[in-house]
């Protein structure tokens, strides 16, 4: 954005002025993630930058924490990713399924108390996490889930769900509805309709919101605190303790690997964002 | 057209306006089963228990549990003078169990709360009363201390006695109701929930605002750079938004402490000296840097997002009828983003008041916020109505902003990337 000629002075130094203000907030929201990157191939156990390093001497740097979390004695990163892993996944696909469900029920213009039951379906995001967490574990204590995989894969539904919601109800707002009853007229059941015609339009809003639900869940601490046993430890409940208790190099090698997850995930995010503007037609 | 045409009918010779109707009925009993498992689930296992916080923040059950005879025969008693010789004896009784199983000391807290000196009392009666002969418990009470003889102690019994308490309500604000049923406040020394939450509001206040002094500027820049720049920049923005936020944390811990890059970097300006290196973690400091950061992209997105719908053309306009380029930003531009400004703001506040984790890791002992306290009576002293009724407060508390704003703006803005 090259500003024209005849800017007067003072605009032109309050054009510079503001772009440099953009700059300083874009490196105060970027740079605090690139101080892991360095610092976890650090050879020493502090978690300042030594001088070997500033120099730049290969010897300062080396995969020792890598090694760590991989092969450690008592290592408690296998487990806790593998657990991760598991409910992240299956709290996705009920997300999904309930969310996707819920928010075809929602863009009917059929469906009575929309306003209140939208309400109620997203409410899990607005309400603060801490009292999600402990109504959910008042919950789970009564019917026995505490401290089980599936307590915490059923409380990674309620917190997943709302993204799924919203991001298939925008989806599905732009939705052509005059397609669906072309197929039923053309004879075409419902179910064939819905997974021929609908789930393909539909499909990256489905997708996007399941990434939502996945990061949410893969991310959440504060509920699983409150239900998680010595058995369910996830990554971030890992991450939670070291942090407290003595922050290690090799928190920063899981972080590492971590950012590298999400920007795995902004790709796709971005990548199905793009590709579900061009279908429904929309250039914003 | 006059109703004397006659009804339309369909083929099957239903009046078409029924046969319309029951279509209708369908397709909305249609809707409604699509929704109605989520809306089961969630009912079930989120907005029950929710109620259930409530039912456990008024429970108080538990002397009543304890003195269940006590209770019974004081039902007859009009607790003006000293009570019969039946509540006496029931009182024997009840109490007898407590102490042969040993849970004596939770009564003579409980009442000791209601009454001061009431846990002495009480005590003196464990040690005495194995001695008791059968009948006559009155005198043979009131013989073992004086206080049994003044009727206040009893009346202290009698008021512990409804089950539900809105005391844990009162304790959140730093109140308690004293001994006459009047409503104080505590010492000055232990009011300390107060404190938690003006801070919790403050921060919570301030980090909005700083959010929105830093996303304003860098969502315009975002929504006026071409595409293929501001595709490049809006990754900055999406990193964090998507990255644990756990690590983000951590990456301010490591920046923060005290041999930290930011104290490097202080000491080199000259701006601080080397041996007088600032605490910057552990204090509302590290809070208020480590929130603004990590909620910042919630601030961004939903101002870019309305941006984007403005068309450049208004301010175009506004510079051609002779505004300067101030004025036509304040006076146009600005306006139309106000739908932006809620959503955002309104993102960001009810995330930073309910904030737990990062107010824990960097927070230290000035910087934690309410969500603390509810874990710490949580998982620390068990009290877990308090916890619960921490909890709703704060829940009202975020209903009612949701509440103004949708009253205000309409949740309908709020948008997701």
């Amino acid at each position: 954005m090259a500003l024209p000629k005849y800017t007067e002075p003072h605009y032109r130094i309050w054009h510079y002025f503001y772009l440099l203000i953009c700059g300083c907030v874009f490196f105060f929201l970027i740079a605090p993630l690139f101080v892991i990157f360095p610092l976890s191939f650090n050879a020493e156990e502090f978690l300042v930058f030594s001088d070997g390093m500033k120099r730049l001497d290969p010897d300062a740097f080396s995969l020792r924490w890598y090694k760590d979390m991989i092969y450690g004695t008592k290592n408690p990163w296998g487990l806790a990713a593998r657990n991760s892993f598991i409910i992240a996944i299956f709290a996705t696909l009920g997300s999904i399924i309930l969310g996707t469900l819920a928010a075809l029920g929602l863009s009917s213009r059929h469906m009575p108390y929309k306003g209140l039951i939208m309400a109620i379906l997203i409410s899990p995001m607005i309400v603060p996490l801490i009292i999600s967490g402990v109504a959910i574990f008042f919950f789970m204590a009564k019917v026995g889930l505490a401290a089980t995989h599936l307590g915490i894969i059923l409380a990674h539904i309620i917190l997943g769900t709302p993204f799924v919601v919203i991001t298939v109800t925008a989806t599905l707002s732009g939705f052509d509805h005059s397609i669906t009853r072309a197929a039923s007229s053309l004879g075409s059941s419902p179910y064939n309709t819905f997974m021929k015609i609908t789930l393909p339009l539909i499909l990256p809003g489905v997708i996007s919101g399941g990434l939502f639900a996945f990061v949410t869940s893969f991310d959440e601490v504060v509920v699983v605190l409150f239900l998680a046993g010595l058995d369910n430890t996830t990554i971030p409940i890992q991450m939670w303790t070291g942090l407290r208790e003595q922050l290690s190099p090799t928190i920063l090698a899981v972080a590492t690997c971590l950012i590298i997850l999400s920007v795995l995930i902004l790709l796709t995010a971005e990548l199905l964002r793009r590709r579900s503007e061009r279908l429904r037609g929309i250039n914003r | 057209m006059s109703s004397e045409t006659g009804k339309i009918l369909t083929t099957d010779g239903i009046p078409l306006e029924e046969s319309l109707k029951q279509a209708e009925k369908k397709n909305k009993i249609k809707a409604f089963l699509l929704v109605a498992p989520l809306l089961l689930f969630l009912i079930i296992t989120y907005m029950i228990p929710i109620g259930d916080m409530f039912s456990r923040s008024i429970d108080d059950k538990m002397v009543t549990n304890m003195l269940p005879k006590t209770y019974k025969a004081m039902e007859n008693w009009d607790g003006k003078e000293l009570p019969p010789e039946e509540v006496f004896e029931a009182f024997y009784l009840d109490y007898k169990i407590l102490v042969k199983n040993k849970t004596a000391g939770k009564l003579q807290t409980q009442l000791n709360y209601e009454k001061n000196g009431f846990k002495s009392v009480l005590k003196k009666l464990a040690r005495k009363q194995k001695k008791f002969e059968e009948g006559n418990y009155k005198e043979q009470i009131m013989k073992v201390h004086k206080r049994w003889r003044n009727v206040e102690y009893w009346r202290a019994i009698k008021r512990r006695a409804p089950s539900y308490t809105y005391s844990k309500y009162l304790k959140g604000i730093d109140m308690y109701s004293n001994e006459d049923g009047k409503i104080v406040q505590v010492s000055e020394d232990r009011r300390i929930h107060r404190i938690l939450w003006i801070r919790t509001v403050e921060v919570a206040f301030f980090v909005t605002l700083f959010c929105f002094l830093m996303a304003y500027p860098i969502a315009h820049l975002l929504e006026t750079l071409p595409m293929k720049y501001s595709n490049l920049l809006m990754i900055c923005v999406l990193l964090p938004f998507w990255t644990s936020l756990l690590v983000r944390t951590a990456s301010w811990m490591i920046l923060l402490q005290q041999q930290g890059i930011v104290n490097d970097f202080f000491v080199w300006t000259g701006l601080v000296a080397d041996d007088n290196r600032p605490e910057m973690m552990y204090n509302k400091t590290g809070t208020y840097v480590a929130m603004t950061q990590i909620l910042l992209p919630f601030m961004v997105l939903p101002l870019y997002s309305v941006m984007k719908t403005i068309s450049p053309s208004l301010m175009r306009a506004g510079k051609s009828l002779g505004a300067t380029p101030a004025v036509a930003f304040f006076k146009v531009y600005f306006p139309l983003t106000i739908p932006g400004i809620g959503a955002g703001c309104l993102l960001v506040f009810i995330l930073a008041i309910g904030y737990y984790i990062t107010p824990a890791l960097v927070g230290g002992a000035s910087g934690t916020l309410i969500s603390n306290q509810i874990a710490y009576h949580m998982k620390s002293t068990l009290d877990w109505s308090f916890a619960s009724a921490m909890g709703l407060m704060l829940l009202t508390g975020v209903l009612a902003i949701y509440w103004i704003y949708n009253k205000l703006v309409g949740v309908d803005n709020i948008k997701l990337g």
